[in-house]
C-alpha cells in the first residue's frame, strides 16, 4: 500500500487523499439519504402520502377531491407548477426575443424603449411585481355580476377569465389522431423542403402548408365524425360563473409576473448574442441581397443562438424555481399545496421538503438536459 | 439489624426516585431566569390576540399570557421578546426551540397534541370558525353560500373545517388559500372572493382592516370548535406545568374577584382560596420553581383573565367581542380555573 503511494509525488498523494475523502463523504451522504428514504421506518414515514387530504384545491389538471390522498395532491401541485413553468417559458421567450432584438434595432426610439423595459423590470424584486400584477389586476376588473363580456360567451371578472370549452365525446380520439398525423406531416414536409432547397435552390412555403394541414386535418376529421364535442358556455349562476373553462387570476398574474421578469434577462442575453455575431456576417448577407428580416432570420439569429442558449437555459430554470412564489398569491403550485397545506396537515416537514426539493431538482435537470441537447444540435460541428 | 439497614436503604432509594420528577428543575425556566428574558412566539399581527400598537408595543390576549409568565418568573411583564410567526412555521420553530412558549391563536387538536412533540397547556380563548360576507350579497346564513369563492389562510385547521362543512351540507365552493393573513384580507377586499373564513375572533379583527368595515357582516354560523391556547415543547414537564398554572392563576383570580386594582387589599382576605392564590398560605409558587407571590405579580402587572379579555378583545377594545363561551363557568361560559391547592 505504502509502496503504491510512494509511486506518486507528494502533490499527487495529497490530491488522492482529498479525492478519497470527497468520494467517501458523498457516498456516506447518499447512503444516509437512501436508508432514510428506503430503509427501516421509511414505510411509516411516508405513510401519510396515502392518507386523505381533507382539503380542496381550486385548480387541478387531474381529478381531485377532498377525499384524494396527499400523493394525489402532490401530483396536482407538480402539474400546476409545470403549467406555470411551460406557459411562462413560452411567453418569456417570445417577449424576451422581441425586446432583445428591438434593443439592437436601428430605430432609436424602439431601442431606447426596450432598454428602459430591461432596466425597469430587472431592478424590481419579482415578488413585488407579482403583487403588483395580482392586486392591480384584481382591482381593475369588475366583480362577477358586472363582468366584461365578449359575444356573451367570454367573460372577464375578478374571479378569472371564463371562456367556452369543448367536452370530447365518442370519436374525439380520431380528431386527436388527425392532429398528430398533421404534425408528423408538417415535420416531414419541412425536411423535404429543406433538402429540396439545398439540392435545387428552389423554395417551398412549407410553414404555411404545414399550418394549413394542422388546422385542416383535425377539422375534416371532426366533420367526418359528426362534431364529437359538446360545447359548454360559461353563465352566471349564483355567486360565480359555471360551465366553460376558467383561467384563474392567480395563474394569469403569476405567468405575467414571471415571464415579464424573465423576459428582461432573456432580452439582455439575446442582445449580447446578436452583438456577438461578427458585423461582417450582416454586411455579407446584405451584399448578397437579403432583406433586413431575412438577414436576421437566416444569418444573425442562428449564429446568435449558439451564444444565447446556455444562459437561456439558466433563465428557464430560474423561472421554474421562481414559480414557487405562487404561494404568496394563492396559486396552488407544488409549494403552496404540498409543501404548504399538506405539510401543515401532516406535520411531516422533512419528508415533504425533501420530496419537494427532489422534484425541483429533477425539473431543473430535465430542462438542462433538453437545452443541452438542443445546444449540441445547433453548435458548430465543423463537417456537417 | 441487617434487614433494617437494607430496608432503610431501599426506602431512601425509592423516595429519592419518587421525588425526582417533582423536584426536576425546568431547563427552560433556568434559561429564562439566566437570560432575564422570555421568548414568546406570536402571530404576525392579529388585533386583540397579538398585534403591535403604534409604538411597537405588543398587545393582545395571547401576548398577555406571555407577559404573565414573565411577571411570574422575572417580576417584569416587559421582559418578553416577541417572535412573529406565520401559521406554517410555528410548530417547526417551537420544536427547534427558537422560543419558550407558543402563544399564537393556535387551535388545540388531537393530531397536533399527539404527533407534533408539543404540549398544550390550556385554553385562553374558546373560538369557532365563522364566515364574513359583504352586506350587498344579501346573504344571512352560511347555507346560502352554494358556489361561493372562499378566501382563507393556508396551513390552518380552517381549510379542513371549510371542506367538511361544505361537503356535509352538499354545497359547492372554491377555495383560494393564501400564505399570509394580510393577503387574505387584501384579496377579499379587492373582491377576489365572496366569503372570508377564519376563526370568528379573527373575522372581527380582520373586518377592522377592510376599507369599509361597516359593509361586511359576520354570519351567525360557527362551524367548528377552535379552542385556542398556548403550547410548549414536550420534554420539559415542569415548564409545561408553570405555563399551565399561570393561565389558571389568571382565571382563578377572576373567579375570586381579585383584580389588578384590589390585589393589595385582597392580601388581607380571610378566604383560604384567595390566600392560597396570592401565596399568603401554602408554597405553591415554590413548587413551580418561583417565589410565593408569583400570582400576585401576574395580577398586579397583567390583571386577571377578565381584565385581559375586556382590554384586548372585549368592550375596552375596538373588537367589542362579547364574553360568550369565554365567560366564567359560573356565568354560563366555559372558562374554569383549576383549583390551586
Amino acid at each position: 500500500m505504502l509502496r503504491v503511494l510512494a509511486m506518486f509525488s507528494a502533490r499527487r498523494r495529497l490530491d488522492l487523499v482529498a479525492q478519497a475523502l470527497a468520494v467517501g463523504f458523498a457516498a456516506w451522504l447518499l447512503y444516509v439519504l437512501f436508508m432514510w428514504a428506503f430503509g427501516p421506518g421509511a414505510a411509516e414515514r411516508f405513510r401519510f402520502l396515502r392518507d386523505e387530504t381533507g382539503y380542496d384545491i381550486i385548480q387541478h389538471l387531474v381529478p381531485y377531491t377532498e377525499q384524494s390522498t396527499h400523493a394525489r395532491a402532490l401530483l396536482v401541485g407538480v402539474l400546476n407548477t409545470l403549467l406555470v413553468a411551460v406557459l411562462g417559458i413560452i411567453l418569456a421567450t417570445i417577449l424576451g426575443f422581441t425586446i432583445g432584438i428591438g434593443s439592437v434595432s436601428g430605430n432609436w426610439l424602439v431601442a431606447k424603449l426596450c432598454e428602459a423595459y430591461v432596466e425597469t423590470v430587472r431592478n424590481v424584486p419579482v415578488l413585488l411585481q407579482l403583487f403588483f400584477w395580482y392586486f392591480a389586476a384584481l382591482r381593475a376588473v369588475p366583480g362577477p355580476r358586472e363582468s366584461w363580456s365578449l359575444f356573451d360567451s367570454i367573460f372577464l371578472n375578478n374571479r378569472g377569465l371564463y371562456v367556452p370549452s369543448l367536452t370530447p365525446q365518442d370519436g374525439a380520439g380520431l380528431v386527436g389522431l388527425a392532429a398528430l398525423a398533421a404534425i408528423a406531416l408538417w415535420i416531414a414536409l419541412s425536411r423535404w423542403a429543406h433538402d429540396r432547397r439545398m439540392a435545387t435552390g428552389q423554395g417551398f412555403p412549407a410553414f404555411w402548408v404545414g399550418a394549413g394541414l394542422f388546422l385542416g386535418l383535425p377539422a375534416l376529421a371532426a366533420l367526418a365524425t359528426g362534431l364529437p364535442f359538446t360545447p359548454s358556455f360559461p353563465s352566471l349562476q349564483g355567486f360565480n360563473f359555471e360551465g366553460g373553462l376558467v383561467i384563474l387570476p392567480e395563474l394569469i398574474a403569476l405567468v405575467l409576473a414571471l415571464s415579464v421578469y424573465a423576459a428582461a434577462y432573456i432580452a439582455e442575453t439575446v442582445r449580447a448574442g446578436i452583438e456577438g455575431v461578427q458585423r461582417g456576417q450582416v454586411e455579407a448577407a446584405q451584399a448578397i441581397g437579403l432583406t433586413r428580416a431575412q438577414t436576421l432570420r437566416l444569418v444573425v439569429v442562428p449564429q446568435a443562438l449558439r451564444i444565447i442558449i446556455p444562459p437561456l437555459t439558466s433563465q428557464y430554470m430560474n423561472l421554474t424555481k421562481n414559480s414557487s412564489l405562487a404561494t404568496a398569491i394563492a396559486y396552488p403550485d407544488l409549494v403552496s399545496v404540498f409543501a404548504g397545506t399538506s405539510l401543515n396537515q401532516t406535520g411531516r416537514e422533512i419528508e415533504i421538503i425533501v420530496i419537494t426539493m427532489a422534484i425541483y431538482l429533477t425539473l431543473s435537470l430535465l430542462t438542462s438536459l433538453v437545452m443541452n441537447w438542443y445546444n449540441a444540435r445547433i453548435a458548430l460541428t465543423g463537417a456537417r | 439489624m441487617k434487614r433494617f439497614w437494607t430496608a432503610l436503604a431501599f426506602g431512601f432509594a425509592a423516595s429519592a426516585f419518587a421525588l425526582t420528577p417533582a423536584m426536576a428543575a425546568s431547563a427552560t425556566l433556568a434559561k429564562v431566569k439566566a437570560n432575564k428574558l422570555l421568548r414568546c412566539g406570536v402571530s404576525e399581527g392579529l388585533p386583540g390576540f397579538s398585534n403591535p400598537d403604534k409604538t411597537g408595543n405588543w398587545m393582545g390576549i395571547d401576548v398577555d399570557v406571555c407577559r404573565a409568565i414573565a411577571a411570574a418568573i422575572l417580576n417584569d411583564a416587559k421582559a418578553v421578546r416577541f417572535i412573529p410567526l406565520s401559521a406554517k412555521v410555528r410548530f417547526t420553530s417551537l420544536q427547534a426551540g427558537e422560543f419558550d412558549v407558543l402563544s399564537r391563536n393556535t387551535t388545540i387538536t388531537m393530531s397536533r397534541d399527539v404527533q407534533l412533540g408539543l404540549q398544550f397547556t390550556g385554553v385562553t380563548y374558546y373560538d369557532g370558525q365563522g364566515f364574513m360576507v359583504p352586506k350587498k350579497l344579501n346573504v344571512t346564513s352560511a347555507k346560502q353560500l352554494n358556489g361561493a369563492s372562499v378566501c382563507t389562510q393556508t396551513g390552518t385547521t380552517t381549510e379542513l373545517n371549510l371542506a367538511d362543512y361544505f361537503r356535509a351540507n352538499k354545497l359547492q365552493y372554491k377555495v383560494i388559500a393564501f400564505e399570509k393573513d394580510d393577503e387574505v384580507t387584501a384579496a377579499y377586499d379587492a373582491g377576489r372572493c365572496d366569503v372570508l373564513t377564519t376563526d370568528q375572533s379573527g373575522l372581527y379583527a380582520q373586518r377592522l382592516q377592510l376599507k369599509a368595515p361597516a359593509d361586511h357582516i359576520i354570519l351567525p354560523e360557527i362551524i367548528s370548535k377552535e379552542p385556542l391556547g398556548p403550547a410548549v415543547n414536550a420534554g420539559d414537564p415542569a415548564w409545561e406545568d408553570l405555563v399551565r398554572w399561570v393561565l389558571h392563576a389568571m382565571i382563578n383570580a377572576e373567579e375570586l374577584g381579585v383584580t389588578s386594582k384590589n390585589v393589595d387589599q385582597m392580601l388581607k382576605s380571610e378566604n383560604p382560596e384567595i390566600r392560597r392564590l396570592l401565596g399568603v398560605e401554602g408554597s405553591f409558587g415554590e413548587s413551580l420553581g418561583l417565589t410565593k407571590d408569583w400570582a400576585q405579580r401576574i395580577i398586579r402587572q397583567v390583571g386577571n383573565y377578565g381584565e385581559s379579555f375586556e382590554r384586548n378583545v372585549g368592550q375596552g377594545s375596538p373588537l367589542k367581542i362579547k364574553r360568550g363561551q369565554n365567560a366564567l363557568w359560573t356565568q354560563g361560559g366555559l372558562q374554569y380555573g383549576l383549583p390551586i391547592r
